[in-house]
């Protein structure tokens, strides 16, 4: 009975953050949802048999059903991976976590700098204060590269320059 | 042969995961990396086409992973359609691979491994005889696949990763509940000893109800197909047509082995499929009217197909099962080659949508041969294995006097064939374009730059790299070199289209096949008696 309980609010919390906007959120909705499923497994082995599962270890009308925990163990593990893979898409990409909104990257801040702005990349890092560094070389004719060295570019203007 | 071949079942999922990892460290030979991932590729193409000689008289091979009991262990088995569909689905890797290896996008470095990786879960996903492990499985395939469409989407930011995350982690959520459900009820996850289950039990069968529900979402079946169309426009042609063969196929795959043996082919519930895959087929078809780039159009039609391809569920007949299995392989091969062909355009001209193309005829003649061979083989004209499919399909719904799926059968193929033609039009007849040769010099100009920006992760405060250009990017941006699809990158598609042609043809040998597999899904005690040992 417990067990339904926690299934219940726990399935219905998930879906409440799963209609949120944030990425975050849905993230956390995600988080409670594999908590309910683990639990259905849990309840699935009959949560009243509950002596351990060692072959000589007990009467065996009282161990515990180990398939069930060996399920959830590597539920929880696949879970949690996709879990975090979640959360780097919902940082990595933007400044605020908004589903609704096209994410501003720092590849696309840089060619929103070169006046690019369809080019929305997805390179995964925020650079702190915007800076950009410009590794200078030579290209295969011997020519000085880059001809004209973009300057630091700060968030603030570039989301102006990439407004859709 | 036979007996030597159960035990080497599992390094079908073994070797690539090895391999994976041994790509991963060599972090600096990119060569290496190519070779170990194209060798793999033809090893699991090797090693299925001596499967299907194996199972093509119907046997099917078992092997107990650890050898322990049956009821104990997790069986491996392989029979006709797995073999098949294994085969079927190397091949595209292999042509998506020889694509992306064309594109340049094969460079990065978890490219190849990423591949292997998601070929390990396509396996282990399709020999395994347990519903449990076929969670695990399809996870293992679900999981480098996140990784690829994020690294390829580069072009269109995270949305598509995160739409595609999201609804597949909820999809799997969902598979895992309603396995905990058919185990609470049933007793077991061993789908062997499952079968009949769904059948005599209503609670099993509302168990695996959930199951299949969940695995319908991952199938892309109306009205779960939502997700599909806004998340394969958004990555790479290469990465499209390698997950557009491959992970609704296991799902559809899936759904035939569980319906097959859980539900014993029960017909009580036949109804409700046959009016499912009717609007599959319906408004998949009707949802491409609306859109405007070549690969949107086509991710539509895949729904459409879907819809075909699970007709064979509904009807559960020897005729139907055939024509499905036929449809399924010839499917996956003409969609696969469709989004190589015109992506092998978009990659070069740096644009998808018909309205800003135009002239490819003059300009591209072999791909628009093999647009043209992929599309009447999609619509089902003959001399192609789409027609066969087709004619298939609409035989066995009229055997068994379904007359509306068979009307809405053959008005789809109208409007697939429509649908083609507004590609052709579009993209290969008509005037060229003016600023053609601009769009493209600036696309390869956007593509090579990017290519030289780095990003330093290490670093304590991360930052942007630009670097140096290469000899190609300096060549094309001067003007030098008229922009033109290279060969390497029209090869894949003409290698899949050349496999409709033969598999239209000499359609006898892949019915053959077909029906063998339908046979072993209509008498699931064959698969029951060959994990058991009784």
């Amino acid at each position: 009975m417990s067990i339904a309980i926690a299934v219940g609010l726990l399935t219905a919390a998930a879906v409440y953050l799963f209609m949120q906007r944030g990425m975050v959120r849905i993230v956390l909705g995600f988080v409670l949802a594999s908590h309910a499923a683990n639990l259905m497994l849990f309840a699935a082995g009959n949560t009243a048999f509950r002596g351990v599962p060692y072959v000589g270890s007990g009467e065996v009308g009282e161990q515990a059903d180990p398939l069930p925990q060996a399920f959830v163990l590597t539920a929880i593990v696949i879970a949690f991976s996709i879990t975090m893979f979640m959360v780097t898409l919902a940082i990595t990409t933007t400044t605020d976590d908004d589903t609704e909104d096209v994410e501003v990257s720092p590849a696309r801040l840089l060619a929103a700098d070169r006046g690019d702005t369809k080019d929305a990349g997805f390179f995964g890092l925020t650079t702190e204060s915007g800076d950009i560094v410009v590794e200078h070389g030579e290209d295969e004719t011997g020519e000085p590269w880059p001809e004209k060295i973009p300057g630091p570019v700060t968030p603030a203007e570039t989301q102006e320059g990439d407004a859709r | 042969m036979t007996e030597m071949l159960p035990p080497l079942l599992p390094l079908a999922v073994g070797v690539p995961l090895l391999l994976a990892a041994v790509g991963v460290a060599l972090r600096k030979k990119r060569l290496a990396r190519h070779v170990i991932s194209l060798g793999t590729l033809a090893g699991l193409f090797g090693f299925a086409v001596l499967l299907v000689i194996a199972t093509g008289d119907g046997t099917t091979l078992v092997h107990q992973v650890g050898l322990w009991d049956y009821g104990v262990s997790i069986p491996f088995v392989v029979d006709a359609l797995s073999a098949l569909v294994l085969m079927i689905m190397s091949v595209l890797a292999i042509a998506s691979v020889l694509f992306a290896m064309a594109t340049h996008e094969a460079r990065a470095r978890f490219f190849h491994p990423f591949v292997l990786v998601l070929m390990a879960g396509v396996s282990g996903a399709l020999m395994t005889g347990d519903i449990f492990n076929l969670f695990v499985f399809i996870e293992v395939m679900l999981l480098p696949s996140y990784g690829l469409l994020a690294m390829m989407g580069a072009k269109l930011g995270a949305h598509g990763a995160r739409i595609y995350v999201s609804v597949n982690l909820l999809a799997s959520t969902l598979l895992l509940v309603g396995i905990a459900l058919v185990y609470a009820t049933a007793g077991t996850v061993n789908l062997a000893e499952l079968h009949g289950a769904g059948k005599d039990d209503p609670a099993v069968a509302l168990a695996g109800g959930v199951v299949l529900t969940a695995i319908a979402i991952k199938a892309a079946v109306v009205p779960v197909h939502g997700w599909l169309t806004r998340t394969y426009a958004m990555t790479s042609p290469a990465v499209t047509a390698l997950f557009s063969g491959i992970h609704t196929k296991v799902a559809i795959y899936a759904i035939y082995r569980i319906y097959s043996l859980l539900f014993d082919g029960d017909e009580r519930f036949l109804w409700v499929a046959l009016l499912i895959t009717s609007a599959t087929m319906l408004i998949g078809v009707l949802g491409a009217v609306g859109e405007k780039t070549t690969r949107s159009i086509l991710v539509f039609h895949m729904i459409s197909q879907i819809g075909y391809i699970l007709i064979g569920v509904g009807l559960f007949t020897l005729l139907g099962l055939t024509a499905a299995i036929f449809y399924l392989l010839h499917h996956m091969i003409v969609k696969a080659s469709l989004f190589l062909s015109t992506g092998a355009i978009e990659e070069t001209y740096g644009t998808g949508e018909i309205d800003k193309l135009g002239g490819m005829l003059k300009r591209e003649p072999l791909i628009a041969v093999t647009f043209m061979v992929a599309a009447l083989s999609l619509a089902g004209l003959p001399p192609f294995s789409g027609f066969v499919a087709k004619f298939a399909i609409i035989q066995a719904t009229l055997a068994e006097s379904h007359y509306w799926v068979a009307a809405v059968a053959v008005v789809v193929s109208i409007f697939t064939l429509l649908s083609m033609l507004k590609i052709w039009t579009g993209v290969f007849m008509g005037p060229e374009p003016d600023d053609l040769q601009e769009r493209a010099l600036t696309y390869q100009q956007r593509m090579h730059g990017k290519r030289y920006l780095r990003v330093q992760a290490q670093a304590e405060t991360p930052t942007l790299t630009i670097g140096p250009p290469t000899a190609t990017t300096s060549a094309v941006l001067a003007g030098k070199q008229a922009v033109k699809v290279p060969f390497k990158l029209i090869f894949p598609a003409i290698l899949l289209a050349g496999i409709t042609l033969f598999f239209g043809l000499g359609a006898e040998l892949l019915m053959g096949w077909s029906e063998t597999a339908a046979e072993n899904l209509l008498n699931p005690m064959d698969y029951v008696r060959a994990v058991s040992g009784a």
